[in-house]
């Protein structure tokens, strides 16, 4: 097996993750969706490492974790406020800027 | 020149029945974490796909980032997910209509299109062969990694800081409450405790059918299940299992029993008084 294999693995699940973000509207799981985005990039990024031999592309993936978990409290604070004021997780409802 | 001797065009025959046996859980998972209805099997089939992820790591010499994998998206991040949809999401279920006609026709083909050209451009690359990370790894994946930060990276490193402490503050600022009015003084509050509420304690679930599952609502006398006696949430997720017409069902069949007894009762009497 040829570790591209790992990168087409990576194309798919940030393909999924695409249509998750795109087709769903809870706020929750479009943001699981894009976590998953993000992973699928860390392994791009880890199999791209181990092609060239060198470890700058396991450097990027630990930025890339370190901005996902300060991107995670942000979002999950943000929504956890919206759910608040409007008693809802959905896209949808929170279509205004005023509360 | 020996970098290039070094480089190999394929992996153990064991790598690659992980990998496909793997990445078809991880597959899965992914499809799980879109498809499910519910935001905890979500999160729960995400989970999945990133122990997988982590053990991808492992198997591609990233020794420090499987662990930080499994330490930080499974344990840290998908944990405050679950509690995130413990607070929010099991009273706001997610309608499943279509909002926007035919958006999910449109997205579902601009995401076909976007993986065939990801999957088009990997295929471009010439990526026969490739270096093993055995070099880089020689003196230890972490202290590599840790020569690479604190040298190359010691800038996007110090940034990494002070974006990890302005999300903290930023977390602290959305979740606080600012007061807008009076605080209630504890008058008001215990008046608020006892006016227009329902004053005893609520009436327990099943005790009055022959159930005593909490799930089960209470029956009041005429054989109508009592909302009152089941919990708001199980309520809200529609798991309340209504038992009445068994109970009534129950009640029929003693009644049918008794009468058939009293009637057998009736006829033997009637036997000895020949």
């Amino acid at each position: 097996m040829n570790p591209a294999n790992y990168l087409y693995l990576a194309a798919l699940l940030f393909t999924i993750g695409a249509a998750g973000v795109l087709i769903r509207r809870n706020a929750i799981v479009i943001f699981m969706c894009v976590e998953l985005m993000l992973n699928a990039c860390n392994l791009a990024f880890v199999t791209f490492s181990r092609l060239h031999g060198n470890l700058d592309g396991q450097i990027i993936a630990f930025f890339t974790m370190v901005v996902a978990a300060a991107e995670v409290v942000i979002g999950l604070a943000i929504i956890v406020t919206i759910f608040r004021s409007r008693h809802s997780a959905s896209v949808d409802d929170a279509s205004l800027l005023k509360l | 020149m020996s970098s290039l001797a070094a480089a190999a065009s394929s992996t153990s025959t064991g790598e690659a029945v992980q990998f496909w046996v793997l990445a078809v859980v991880a597959v899965a998972g992914a499809l799980g974490a879109v498809l499910m209805k519910k935001a905890v099997h979500s999160a729960l089939s995400l989970a999945g796909t990133m122990i997988v992820l982590a053990v991808f790591y492992l198997a591609n010499g990233a020794y420090f980032l499987g662990i930080v994998q499994i330490v930080v998206y499974t344990g840290a991040i998908m944990m405050l997910f679950l509690f995130v949809v413990m607070l929010v999401g099991v009273t706001a279920a997610d309608s499943l209509k279509e909002t926007i006609r035919g958006q999910r026709l449109l997205a579902g083909l601009c995401v076909l299109g976007f993986g065939i050209l990801l999957g088009a451009g990997i295929a471009n690359a010439s990526l026969r062969d490739f270096n093993g990370l055995g070099q880089a790894n020689a003196g230890g994946n972490v202290q590599g990694l840790a020569a690479l930060i604190f040298t190359k990276y010691v800038f996007a490193f110090e940034i990494t800081g002070a974006l990890l402490i302005t999300a903290v503050v930023g977390a602290m600022v959305l979740t606080h409450r600012e007061r807008t009015g009076r605080p209630a003084t504890q008058r008001e509050r215990s008046e608020a405790r006892v006016r227009g509420k329902h004053l005893p304690p609520l009436p327990a679930p099943g005790v009055y059918a022959r159930h005593n599952a909490v799930d089960i609502p209470g029956l009041l006398p005429d054989g109508t299940p009592s909302e009152l006696t089941v919990n708001p949430t199980l309520r809200a997720r529609g798991q309340v299992r209504d038992v009445s017409g068994e109970a009534l069902e129950d009640l029929a069949a003693l009644e049918q029993r008794s009468k058939e007894w009293l009637e057998r009762n009736n006829d033997r009497s009637e036997e000895r008084a020949q």
